[in-house]
């Protein structure tokens, strides 16, 4: 470990060759205000909900990034705010170093707009196909929206190929979502998908709603296209042990916040963040049948109002009278991680 | 069999609370009936804790529901028995059943907010439970509201007795369905996915709960769920459904270590691991068949890899295979 430990907004951004998508201090706010004539004659304040609050980070090329959290902590918002459905409140998500305000309306190289670079699978097979359309006009829509296929018969080859990609039979084209299982419906918004051959792909959740046997089948898959297809994923789920098994990065959330961001193996191996430590350890685990275990104390606060300084001091278990006051920033520990957490600053004892 | 029975150093008498003879399950339609549970049998020891495992349809929750007596209509009990502590319940009158339900055997819900009402206090449904299966007064019945509160570990149960369910988050409010489970004290609790909805870390707070609960009243409990990880922490013993039917039951350490059926073996492997990184999961091809066409002999046959002949004309029944029951031909030949 370094023995003085960088701030990471200091640090050369070295390798931005090689960054496809960044997050720069973003944040997201939601008016969760009591209605206006409300406001005035109870003499209520305008309130807000930090759904995200000044996160930071990177997804290079190729690589997946793993978001994982428990429900409420923000993820999904970044999702949205990844492939541009929410636009943000303060800072700023680059992709390939422009700004995405407005994904519809930039143009690379005069092109390709950035909306068919950026796509996104969704948690629900259910709710995300619709049902009166068949699986081959929900593939192909991609490629009509973006004028990629003028040509009827040029369209079912290319619905059908990329049915083939995912393990669907090219008839499956005339067939309707609700004669398909959950994980073959999710195998359809993975085609639907990758119709505008997409350079990232958001994936929220994805499997939370299969079955484990179908699960793995649907994490192969995913795994097999980035490989043939160069695919950058960020993969955002609350399943420790399916984000180990696909990330090649991780970032933990905590209300908000990004808490530690390491490589898969440093945060498996050690994770250092206190909040990080104590998610790993509540899993329920094959190896430790009938065997008790003390798990943490308490629950996730109100996001409406949430703890000073560190949000997660009221349940951690090293908590300092510092961690009540100040907001730890991310900090580069050392190569292969960043946490933000004042047992990692700079003369601090660490807890073991 | 010997009569005493040694799972995880916790001694049960080997006389089983609530016995599943042969039961078979069915859902009349316009176009035939489908058979949702066929030939299920397994039996539940006092104090134990029996896990039952399976995808979405394998007939999990089904099996919960026949035994406290809430299967959804068209659905009915077509065959087979459900016997608790020597009586048989499966054919009971609904007023008996009523007065059992509650009384001898328990429900936990996935969704805690969904088992409660939301226009009554938590202290007015516990006390009305109480009051309708224990000769209690109003008093002694508040005090025992309030002693179940507290022991499923709800600060100041004195206060929160009186609030509504909308003023619990979703952890306390699991816990406040598990006093009202508690409430009648029953021999069995019939735990349906208790803690699918809830976050890692609330679900280990739960988790510990109904073990210690289990240990301390003696309660049996059957727990339904999709994890394994949940069931490998809390079980002593597992059936593994698949297609409605049992294709594996035994003692879960064996069942994770040393699974014998391809289905359970499949499963096990296309888990992913927190402790252990592996490159590719193992995975099953394709999928659970529907009710409507589930295969003629072993219902796996199609998807398993070690299938023989036989597997696809005759149905295996549950034998002896190590410490564990499996259902396959190919290991009884």
């Amino acid at each position: 470990m370094s023995d003085r430990a960088i701030s990471s907004a200091s640090l050369p951004n070295l390798e931005s060759a090689d960054v496809l998508i960044e997050a720069i201090d973003v944040s997201k706010r939601f008016d969760v205000s009591e209605p206006w004539l409300n406001r005035i004659l109870e003499r209520k304040p305008k309130r807000y909900l930090h759904a995200v609050d000044r996160l930071s980070f990177h997804i290079k090329k190729g690589e997946t990034f793993g978001l994982v959290g428990e429900s409420g902590c923000g993820k999904s918002t970044v999702a949205r705010l990844l492939v541009g459905l929410y636009s943000c409140s303060d800072g700023q998500v680059r992709f390939e170093g422009h700004p995405i305000q407005h994904l519809d309306r930039i143009k690379i190289n005069g092109k390709v707009s950035l909306r068919q670079k950026i796509q996104m699978i969704f948690q629900d097979p259910y709710a995300s196909l619709n049902p009166r359309w068949t699986v081959g006009d929900i593939v192909a829509e991609p490629l009509k929206v973006h004028y990629l296929l003028e040509d009827q018969t040029a369209i079912r080859e290319r619905v059908a190929m990329l049915l083939a990609q995912v393990g669907l039979a090219a008839s499956d084209a005339a067939r309707y979502p609700h004669q398909f299982s959950g994980g073959q419906r999710q195998r359809i918004s993975i085609a639907r998908a990758l119709a505008s051959e997409p350079e990232f792909l958001v994936c929220d959740e994805p499997t939370s709603a299969l079955d484990v046997s179908v699960q793995a089948q649907v994490l192969n898959l995913m795994k097999d296209l980035q490989q043939s297809r160069g695919l950058t994923y960020l993969f955002i789920s609350h399943n420790l042990a399916v984000i180990r098994h696909v990330s090649d990065r991780v970032g933990v959330m905590y209300l908000g916040r990004l808490v530690e961001v390491a490589s898969n193996q440093a945060l498996f191996e050690k994770a250092l963040h206190p909040y990080t430590r104590m998610l790993l350890d509540a899993i329920p685990d094959l190896e430790r049948t009938g065997k008790d275990r003390t798990p943490v104390a308490g629950e996730v606060p109100n996001p409406l109002a949430p703890p000073s300084g560190c949000a997660f001091h009221p349940r951690c278990p090293h908590a300092m009278p510092q961690c009540a006051r100040e907001r730890p920033e991310l900090r580069l520990v050392d190569a292969r991680r960043q946490v933000a957490c004042f047992a990692y600053g700079d003369d601090r004892a660490k807890p073991n | 069999m010997p009569l005493i029975q040694n799972y995880n150093n916790k001694t049960i008498v080997n006389a089983p609370l609530l016995e599943l003879r042969h039961l078979r399950v069915e859902f009349p339609t316009r176009k035939g009936s489908l058979t949702a549970l066929d030939d299920v049998s397994f039996s539940i020891y006092r104090g134990e804790t029996l896990g039952v495992v399976g995808e979405s349809g394998a007939g999990k929750s089904l099996t919960g529901a026949a035994i406290i007596g809430l299967l959804e209509p068209p659905g009915r009990v077509t065959g087979g028995e459900i016997w608790l502590e020597g009586k048989r319940i499966d054919a009971l009158p609904p007023e008996a059943m009523r007065s059992l339900r509650g009384k001898e055997i328990a429900a936990i819900f996935q969704d805690p907010l969904t088992s409660l009402n939301p226009l009554f206090t938590v202290g007015r449904q516990l006390t009305d439970t109480i009051q309708t299966h224990l000769a209690m007064t109003y008093s002694q019945a508040r005090h025992r509201a309030i002693e179940l509160l507290a022991r499923t570990g709800i600060p100041a149960p004195e206060l929160r007795i009186d609030h509504y369910p909308h003023q619990f988050s979703g952890g306390m409010r699991q816990r406040v369905v598990i006093a009202l489970a508690l409430a009648a004290e029953p021999k069995l609790i019939v735990a349906d996915e208790p803690t699918t909805a809830l976050d890692v870390s609330i679900q280990a707070q739960i988790i510990r709960l109904l073990k210690q609960l289990s240990r301390d009243l003696g309660t049996s409990i059957m727990l339904i769920t999709h994890d394994m990880g949940v069931i490998a922490e809390t079980a002593d013993r597992v059936a593994v459904m698949y297609a409605g039917r049992v294709a594996e039951i035994g003692p879960v350490d064996s069942m994770i270590h040393r699974p014998k059926h391809p289905y359970t073996k499949g499963l096990m492997a296309s888990i992913p691991s927190v402790r252990a990184h592996r490159e590719r999961l193992a995975q099953i091809e394709g999928a659970m068949p529907r009710l409507d066409a589930i295969p003629k002999g072993c219902a796996f046959n199609p998807r398993c890899s070690a299938a023989i002949v036989r597997c696809q004309t005759e149905r295996p029944e549950l034998r002896e295979a190590g410490d564990s029951h499996a259902a396959c031909w190919v290991l009884a030949s």
